[in-house]
């Protein structure tokens, strides 16, 4: 399997201005292990991109390249129209604050309480008064579902889900444009990853957001992804939408989206 | 009548004030974003009409707005309520006003912090914590010392289960790569012990006696405490950490669901290893100090190695040596303990980590120290 497998979705591609994210020919390699070689992947202005992968394909780590974690071999990464890679950690600064991630577990500061979590944006970037930090603390707060008391709690008071929200409420304390999120519903319970999918999806069409969104979850993808980008044979297979996937003859596609657990998601999304 | 014309530079967000017959016409323009809003908040917070005069809030020149920006806009409106003031909003973007409309369903104040209460009864308050933490934390040390007594008396029943290996491994990491360290530190103590002695000494004419200073003072006390305090910082800490962060990671619950039991596997081989290794390094800070000592003695006061060596056979005996070396495995029993100890009590995260890896350092040096004013006074009740 040397030769790439087109996309189908050649009847409406984006326009090229259209994309916020641009990932042109990226190479990532840590010592000898070649994770990505000459992947491209466009995430566009506005939608809800699920990037989806066997163990190990470097979804992750695609992430960590965008954001500017990990630095690639060769290759180039645009995020709003500019080429990161190229920049200088000052000029990056400026761009760093129109995105938030959300890191697995949340990553929040345990020394601080949610609250205090979310204003940490909030003092490095802007001069706000602290009642006015106090007041848009607490409006995400309520933004993401949390009760006002997990405002005063600290991080290792907070359940799985609930740190999961504070650190979503976190990253949208500079209100983002594009929102980072590695493995949103992993380890929630169905209950719970499908509340916090709906809460995405609000969020995302209240506050105009782009998600690019890394996941194993084909609930989280049926329910609230725009497009799929699948990574296999270290780039991008294919990206497109749902309906695309499901006609894909790559035996890795077919057996992820035609598999018994996705028949379970596809029946209970229909 | 315009006032309250306020800063309407470009890139910024503006709220103007204008009458229009009885009713107070706010206008507001520009960027209405978190950039701005520390500026914005201002303007926001001077407008102060009158109780129940109409306002009409004129949205129409806002060119972007996010949720700092609708939270303005939102509270100002609620003040508005709140003073009983007719507001009309017009001219609101469909995307602002859905904004404006997430800003004021989220509007549910909450602490940001647990309350404190105030200063002095904070003190007090910690005070007593702290009281009551010595006494919780001795209690948990000597449950911590019997379960460990308990697992070696088994432990020596049953020798197969010691697990050699193990020890092996920490031998090397606690006493072979901290021998340059002590070495080193023992003789330059030795160094400055004999100058200086011999500096005080002069004054009576008995500079010879330096070598009865370097012998007692070396083999008695400073070579074990030297050795047990840089062993301390060196390995009481790091079994704190390892233990400490095996304890975060689960492992150590991992390890009781195989039937493997934490202190047999975890704390006995760095305890035995650790007895092993003090008494071993303190021999070796013994030897360095007396070198150093000796070389300064020769150097600098002219005292011959020959008659250092026959000084030195006048001043101590081979007991004063046991009497310093004795203590070495009940310190290495300490600071293997507390180092496990606090190890097995870290909770949850990296931060608890890095404070009781410092609460073992501290604890083990004074504990060591308690315990060798405790073997002199001991040592001079019994006459050595």
């Amino acid at each position: 399997m040397s030769e790439r497998i087109e996309p189908v979705l050649q009847a409406a591609p984006a326009p090229a201005d259209d994309a916020i994210i641009r990932v042109r020919g990226v190479k990532t390699q840590f010592g000898t292990q070649v994770i990505h070689d000459n992947l491209d992947l466009d995430v566009r202005r506005g939608e809800v991109l699920g990037v989806v992968g066997g163990s190990g394909t470097g979804k992750s780590v695609l992430l960590r390249t965008i954001i500017g974690l990990i630095r690639p071999r060769t290759g180039t990464v645009e995020v709003f129209g500019k080429n990161l890679t190229a920049m200088d950690a000052n000029e990056r600064r400026r761009y760093e604050q129109r995105w938030g991630v959300l890191f697995q577990d949340g990553a929040l500061f345990s020394s601080l309480t949610v609250a205090q979590n979310i204003q940490v944006p909030l003092r490095e970037y802007t001069d706000m008064p602290q009642h006015l930090m106090d007041e848009i603390a607490a409006m995400k707060i309520s933004m993401v579902g949390l009760a006002p008391e997990a405002g005063a709690k600290f991080p290792s008071e907070l359940s799985g889900g609930m740190r999961k929200r504070a650190g979503l409420a976190r990253s949208l304390a500079l209100d983002p444009e594009i929102l980072f999120l590695d493995e949103p519903t992993a380890g929630l319970d169905p209950i719970g990853a499908a509340a916090f999918d709906q809460l995405i999806r609000r969020l995302q069409q209240a506050l105009g957001l782009t998600v690019f969104m890394v996941t194993h979850d084909l609930d989280s993808l049926h329910a609230i992804c725009d497009r799929i980008a699948v990574l296999a044979e270290k780039r991008v297979l294919i990206a497109g939408s749902m309906s695309e996937m499901l006609q894909q003859d790559h035996p890795w596609i077919r057996e992820y989206f035609h598999g018994p657990r996705a028949r379970a998601a596809t029946a209970t999304n229909a | 009548m315009p006032s309250g014309h306020m800063d309407v530079s470009v890139n910024q967000g503006w709220l103007r004030r204008t009458q229009e017959g009885d009713a107070l016409v706010l206008t507001a323009g520009g960027r209405w974003l978190v950039e701005q809003s520390a500026a914005l908040d201002v303007m926001v917070r001077d407008v102060a009409p009158e109780k129940g005069r109409p306002v009409r809030l004129d949205l129409a020149g806002i060119e972007a707005m996010d949720t700092a920006g609708a939270w303005l806009i939102y509270r100002l409106l609620r003040t508005l309520g709140e003073l009983g003031c007719r507001a009309e909003t017009v001219g609101a973007r469909p995307e602002f006003a859905a904004l404006i409309e997430q800003a004021s369903v989220n509007d549910n104040p909450c602490e940001i912090a647990p309350p404190s209460g105030n200063a002095l009864m904070r003190m007090i308050a910690r005070i007593g914590d702290s009281t009551l933490m010595v006494f919780s934390e001795a209690r948990s040390f000597l449950g911590f010392f019997g379960l460990v007594l308990i697992t070696l008396a088994r432990g020596l029943r049953h020798p197969s289960r010691l697990r050699l290996t193990p020890i092996v491994f920490h031998v090397e990491q606690v006493g072979l790569n901290a021998l340059p360290i002590v070495a080193l530190l023992s003789f330059l103590i030795g160094v400055v012990l004999a100058y200086q002695g011999a500096d005080q000494l002069r004054r009576f004419g008995a500079e010879v006696f330096v070598v009865n200073l370097i012998a007692v003072s070396t083999l008695r006390e400073i070579g074990i405490l030297l050795t047990a305090i840089i062993v301390a910082g060196r390995s009481g800490s790091a079994f704190t950490a390892q233990i400490g962060s095996m304890n975060v990671n689960e492992e150590v619950d991992a390890m009781r669901t195989l039937g493997m039991d934490p202190i047999e596997v975890l704390v006995l081989p760095r305890l035995m290893a650790l007895i092993i290794s003090l008494p071993l390094l303190g021999f070796v800070a013994d030897m360095m100090g007396l070198f150093g000592g000796g070389l300064m003695a020769w150097l600098a006061l002219g005292i011959a190695p020959d008659l250092f060596i026959e000084r030195l056979n006048d001043a101590v005996s081979v007991s004063s040596f046991w009497t310093g070396i004795i203590k070495a495995p009940f310190f290495a029993l300490l600071i293997a303990l507390v180092g496990c100890h606090e190890g097995f009590q870290v909770k949850g995260s990296a931060e608890s980590v890095g404070q009781m890896t410092t609460r073992s350092v501290v604890e083990s040096i004074f504990l060591v120290l308690i315990a060798d004013a405790l073997f002199s006074i001991f040592f001079a009740v019994i006459g050595i």
